[in-house]
């Protein structure tokens, strides 16, 4: 501050500070950003990539980036539709994670029929893909008819779906336990001879899937338009109930592929511990991301960082061994920091102090 | 249309009688207290008819009723009551979690007894509800962000606590846990044709006392009627001169101390903990809540809906599990669809009101 009188260059460069401290991804940037340097810090090796071998000698790239990479794969997809539906719906979708054991079940029946170690696939595994992304999104749509047809709040109509989806899992594979042919891992491992872990590649696909669809269609303008108001977008000729329907089906799509990748990376599924709580994680990454949870504006950029800095946080806390149950304790910490950093209250608190500073700074010109 | 053409008491403030004379329509709330009820208890004689072999005839499975859920039942009085006030609290599962495995460690390790650890589970939950309270009305904070750390940290607090299941060894506690309240002249005759009293523990003593505690508190104390005129609208209770921040702080206070007792409860009943007790208890209690009539929305609800809530969802798992399919995946799939038919129900309610 003292040096704000001296040259012009300094102002200027002091406002594209402020530009960047005053954009939506500052907190998100900044904190995966020292997320990472303290991963750095903890192992100076942290960073390394480099390329091995695996168990069966085909090449694959190992670093504790491409883990982070790698993991994060449904959180981020999960994200994605998770951003529309809080944006669209003003709400939170619960059940991803019990549509995924869901979605789990379906493919593995199909993959595996009635056998519980069969040698070889029942199934093409495009199919066993077609009928769990639409399982995902027939869940998606029992959600979406409860929340835009009779008007029930989002956490609520996906209560339902949360409390019976791991049982409704179990009972699509009935009750067995099968472990599907190896070559249905390749998609949440490595396709042999290719270094980089197939999830990357999906996630990169679905990513530059959505950025087209964002810019291309009118799908992130409806969708902000009806969650900052739903009755002004219909007076303008939208159908808020149709774009709430179809956020919910997109994320039941997002859901669909998420399970396909997680079933995929064991070639067995546990209905009732598969990805467990994963939901709190979805929309704690979305909330990361500096979008608000009460919907309207969103941010997907935002939202995709969030994933992965959650990622990074429990990979982190995994190499620390801290075990794997008291993870959460950390998450809640950050959890009520960054979203207390983020309400209202404490940023109308600092732009006081910060206003405060600068009408110090203002005299001392004048004294100057 | 019974439900229409009311007065609309939505248990609002301030009800003016117009005509006493006249029998009132049912409002809201009674009317999902009526479903509720009579579902209760067309599910129970249905039970008691076609499987009464199965223990259904017997007194004493309406009595195991609420010894296994009495602990839900003051949890779910809590979240009735935040959730009138128009927030949640996903926290009382992991904050269960936590008591239990805190009280049993103090309980083994550090010489406490039964009113130490009694004050210990209250002091919990009370330290969980004024946090979040704060953070939700001062801070003005999302209710279910701030709720969702509270589960986290909870959880993760009894990982670092003790990662491995644990039992109670106190001798005084077990003593206490163990014993049971006789009733007089009911009970049941075993196959060797001796006459068995019913049992009752004394945790169900405490969790009625709580329910009418509450009923109380909510239809004849000024704080709450605050609490559904918050719930019903923030706006216009802030313009009637009630303290809306207070309010939703007190909301969240009492349905942290609500959860602990209901988790000295829990402990008290079952008497062991672990990292995966009380799982999805939050989901449970937000359940029976809303079949009890309780909207999420705020403003609409009462404490014996919730009541009758848990003992429907409880009878309904019994039978399930009575009808005996040997598929595990029934109870629950039972369960999520009579909360899709009470939530479909409200909101086709709640639709008619409006037009």
């Amino acid at each position: 501050m003292s040096k704000n009188n001296n040259k012009l260059d300094t102002g200027h460069q002091t406002s594209v500070l402020k530009a960047f401290i005053k954009h939506r991804l500052f907190i998100p940037i900044v904190f995966l950003a020292l997320l990472l340097l303290i991963n750095v810090f903890i192992n100076p090796g942290f960073l390394k990539i480099s390329l091995g071998r695996d168990s069966t000698g085909n090449p694959v790239l190992i670093g504790n980036l491409i883990n982070i990479l790698n993991n994060a794969t449904e959180l981020v997809i999960l994200a994605i539709g998770m951003t529309l539906v809080t944006a669209s719906s003003r709400g939170q979708d619960i059940s991803v994670g019990a549509t995924i054991a869901i979605v789990g079940g379906v493919i593995m029946r199909v993959l595996c029929g009635n056998e519980t170690q069969p040698t070889e696939l029942k199934a093409p595994i495009i199919v066993a893909l077609l009928l769990g992304c639409l399982a995902g999104m027939a869940c998606g749509a029992f959600n979406g008819i409860l929340v835009s047809k009779f008007n029930i709040q989002p956490m609520v109509a996906t209560l339902i779906l949360f409390t019976a989806g791991r049982s409704i899992g179990s009972m699509a594979m009935g009750g067995l336990k099968p472990k599907a042919a190896a070559a249905f891992g390749y998609y949440g491992n490595f396709i042999p001879g290719f270094p980089i872990p197939t999830p990357i590649l999906i996630t990169i696909a679905v990513v530059g899937i959505t950025a087209l669809a964002l810019s291309k269609t009118n799908l992130g303008l409806y969708t902000r338009a009806v969650g900052i108001n739903d009755k002004s977008s219909s007076l303008n000729g939208l159908n808020p109930a149709l774009i709430k329907f179809l956020t919910f089906v997109i994320l039941g799509l997002c859901v669909g592929i998420a399970g396909f990748v997680q079933s995929s990376r064991v070639q067995t599924v546990n209905p009732y511990t598969i990805v467990p709580s994963i939901e709190m994680d979805v929309i704690l990454a979305v909330a990361l991301g500096g979008n608000s949870l009460g919907g309207g504006k969103f941010n997907m950029t935002g939202s995709i960082i969030g994933a992965y800095t959650i990622q990074t946080l429990t990979s982190m806390l995994t190499t620390l061994n801290v075990n794997t149950n008291a993870v959460p304790v950390f998450k809640a910490a950050i959890i009520i920091l960054l979203v207390a950093i983020q309400t209202p209250i404490v940023k109308s608190f600092f732009a006081n102090k910060v206003s405060l500073s600068r009408l110090t700074a203002g005299n001392g010109k004048e004294r100057g | 249309m019974l439900f229409m053409n009311k007065t609309q008491d939505n248990g609002g403030a301030g009800v003016v009688r117009n005509k006493p004379n006249r029998r009132e329509p049912l409002t809201d709330t009674t009317f999902l207290l009526t479903i509720t009820i009579t579902l209760f208890i067309v599910i129970y004689a249905l039970a008691i008819v076609f499987l009464g072999d199965k223990g259904f005839s017997k007194i004493q499975m309406f009595f195991n009723l609420f010894n296994e859920n009495a602990a839900l039942i003051v949890i779910a009085c809590g979240l009735s009551i935040v959730m009138i006030t128009g927030s949640i609290d996903i926290s009382v599962g992991g904050s269960t979690a936590l008591i239990c495995t805190a009280c049993i460690v103090c309980l083994n390790n550090y010489g406490f007894n039964f009113f130490t650890s009694l004050i210990l589970a209250l002091g919990i939950g009370l330290l969980f509800g004024a946090v979040q309270g704060f953070l939700v009305a001062y801070m003005e904070m999302q209710p279910f962000i701030v709720t969702l750390a509270g589960m986290f940290l909870g959880r993760g607090l009894v990982a670092l606590i003790e990662v491995n299941q644990i039992q109670v060894d106190n001798v005084g506690f077990e003593q206490l846990s163990g014993s049971r309240i006789l009733i007089p002249f009911l009970g049941d005759i075993n196959r060797k044709g001796v006459f068995i009293q019913s049992k009752l523990e004394y945790g169900v003593i405490v969790a009625i006392i709580i329910v009418c505690l509450m009923f109380w508190l909510l239809k004849k104390t000024k704080l709450g009627r605050s609490f559904y005129a918050v719930g019903g609208n923030s706006v216009s209770a802030l313009m009637l001169g009630i303290n809306v921040k207070r309010t939703k702080f007190y909301a969240h206070l009492l349905c942290g101390l609500l959860a602990g007792i209901g988790g000295f409860l829990y402990v008290f009943h079952t008497r062991s903990g672990s990292v995966q007790q009380a799982t999805g208890l939050e989901m449970d209690a937000i359940a029976a809540s809303i079949i009890g009539g309780t909207l999420l929305t705020g403003g609409v609800g009462n404490i014996f809906g919730t009541l009758f809530g848990v003992l429907t969802s409880g009878i309904v798992l019994l039978v399930v599990t009575a009808i005996g399919s040997q598929d595990p995946w029934w109870p629950q799939i039972t369960r999520a669809a009579m909360l899709c038919f009470f939530i479909v129900l409200q909101s086709v309610i709640c639709s008619r009101k409006k037009k």
